[in-house]
């Protein structure tokens, strides 16, 4: 088990100095925790015309579920809410070791260590998890994967 | 001390040789114990207390010969005071919701510490809600050591129960049981001692605490999971209320109505874990031929040891009292870094520890942290072990630039 594989560069980057740090006083709030490690995120988001016109993260945890909540709002920032659905299907079909498209996630990628670490999987996917919940809320539907 | 009677801890972690660090959780298992749960499957399997063909003899006499070894493992004075449950958390809901709340009047008091597991503190908020009582706590000192002078201010005539652990799963600190008990004893309160965290480690000796009740948990004694222990004093086993009905705890039924055996069997509805309560007794056995004292030596060395190497750790801070007042556990953070990034490192390096609030949020809070790292030793562990550790945090520091 090689730790370097998990703790890239990219990762403690983004866990020392997380992006897009704060609150959006107008935006959605969603916020999550992790009973068994204390984690704590609150993600906030604007979605205007199917678009995510903002979006932010408070919170405390780990450099695992930092630096995915930072990554996080640095890849959905500006994006459609449709594509934002799609990166998130991806980013968990790499955290689960299956085929993931590169490409489309970019600095995330960084985060494929955690397949060697199944007890922090539920870390990387927090913030991905209040994002699921957020749009769902939006789209007032049963399913944000739909 | 004695490492090869443990099977699991003959192998590798992340291609390391497994250092097992989390002993406050749960220990590993002695051959004897394991054997003990084969034994008993392949030979003597069958009901207690009901079967009249030799087997079924054969499993009574052993379950209850194993109630009295645990019963003379914390010199209490009969067998019938030792009642086997679940664990310690199940043992402190029966005290709680059996033996309290039937008693409880609105505006009495329950006095519990701001250091206790949530085991110890869940069932008092629950039993304060339903009885309209109020949950006192007995606040710490800055070193992490409870305020004995304003426990004596807390506890007065309206208090109806204290529940306090007898060493702290996260400070390590050790309460002053027989102080309290003296306080207790004075206003006529219960004393419910959490003994999870002290029973397998040293001498524990029920009437030399004057607890009025003390619990501990199989699986972190070097037995079994799914069995634990209730000791209680004889006239308060009498009062208390069973929390489960059915078979095996009566004496007589009729349809309406039923009377029931004395303690301790009717705390002990249907069928018991048998296996387990026997493997217990075979886990006393064990800790008894090496000897408590020289495991509390051990064990009071290792964490004298482990408290000096991390103490010369650049960087990191180590929660609560020095090793002259504590159990064998020590819980750290390096640095701001997170404790399951600590955790995950030394995983990398073979050596397990427990990292998160460890069921102690409010202690948590009181800390002014999210989560630590956590080491515990058992009479397994090793100074080269704590070398390792140490060796494996310095690696971690490089790693997260602390």
């Amino acid at each position: 088990m090689n730790l370097s594989d998990l703790y890239r560069q990219v990762i403690l980057d983004h866990a020392q100095h997380p992006r897009n740090f704060g609150a959006l006083p107008d935006g959605l709030k969603v916020e999550l925790h992790n009973p068994t490690c204390g984690d704590e995120i609150t993600l906030f988001l604007t979605l205007k015309d199917g678009v995510v016109e903002k979006v932010s993260f408070q919170g405390s945890g780990c450099s695992i579920s930092m630096s995915s909540a930072s990554m996080l709002t640095d890849a959905i920032q500006g994006r459609p809410v449709e594509e934002v659905l799609h990166l998130n299907r991806e980013f968990r079909k790499l955290l689960q070791g299956q085929e993931a498209e590169g490409e489309l996630l970019g600095d995330l990628e960084a985060l494929s260590g955690v397949t060697a670490f199944p007890a922090r999987i539920k870390c990387a996917v927090l913030a991905w998890n209040a994002l699921e919940q957020g749009v769902r809320s939006q789209k007032g539907e049963g399913d944000a994967d739909e | 001390m004695r490492r090869d009677d443990f099977p699991l801890l003959q192998q590798q972690m992340n291609d390391h040789p497994l250092a097992y660090l989390d002993n406050a959780a749960t220990t590993q298992k002695p051959q004897q114990v394991l054997d003990a749960l084969h034994t008993y499957y392949t030979r003597y399997n069958a009901n207690v207390h009901r079967g009249v063909y030799a087997l079924a003899a054969e499993a009574t006499d052993r379950y209850e010969a194993s109630r009295a070894k645990v019963a003379k493992f914390l010199n209490a004075p009969s067998a019938q005071q030792i009642l086997f449950t679940k664990g310690t958390t199940e043992a402190i809901n029966l005290v709680a919701m059996g033996m309290i709340l039937p008693f409880l009047r609105v505006g009495d008091e329950i006095v519990v510490t701001g250091a206790e597991h949530h085991s110890n503190l869940i069932p008092w908020q629950r039993i304060a809600k339903l009885g309209g009582a109020t949950l006192k706590f007995i606040p710490l000192k800055a070193d992490g050591t409870l305020d004995l002078d304003a426990a004596r201010k807390l506890i007065h005539h309206r208090t109806r129960a204290i529940a306090v652990a007898q060493i702290s799963n996260v400070l390590g600190t050790e309460h002053p049981i027989q102080e309290l008990a003296a306080i207790a004893k004075e206003k006529n309160a219960v004393l419910v001692v959490d003994a999870a965290q002290s029973v397998p480690h040293g001498p524990v000796d029920v009437q030399q605490l004057g607890c009025d009740f003390l619990a501990f948990s199989g699986h972190k004694a070097y037995g079994p999971t799914g069995i634990g222990v209730l000791y209680g004093k004889p006239e308060l086993l009498e009062k208390m209320e069973p929390l489960q009905y059915g078979g095996e705890m009566i004496d007589k039924v009729e349809l309406h109505t039923a009377t029931y055996k004395e303690a301790p069997w009717k705390f002990e509805a249907g069928t018991p874990p048998i296996a387990e309560a026997i493997a217990l007794g075979e886990a006393v056995d064990y800790l008894q031929d090496i000897g408590m004292e020289a495991i509390h030596a051990h064990t009071k060395a290792l964490t004298e040891y482990a408290y000096e190497q991390l103490q010369a750790v650049d960087g990191l801070t180590i929660y609560g009292p020095p090793p002259a007042q504590r159990g064998g556990l020590i819980a750290f953070n390096l640095g701001n870094v997170h404790a399951h990034d600590i955790a995950t490192v030394l995983d990398s390096r073979g050596i397990a520890v427990r990292a998160g609030h460890h069921c102690c949020q409010p202690l948590m809070r009181w800390l002014g942290v999210s989560s630590t790292v956590r080491a515990s030793f058992g009479l397994y562990n090793t100074r080269a072990e704590i070398d390792r550790l140490a060796a494996a945090l310095r690696e971690a520091k490089e790693v997260f630039g602390v």
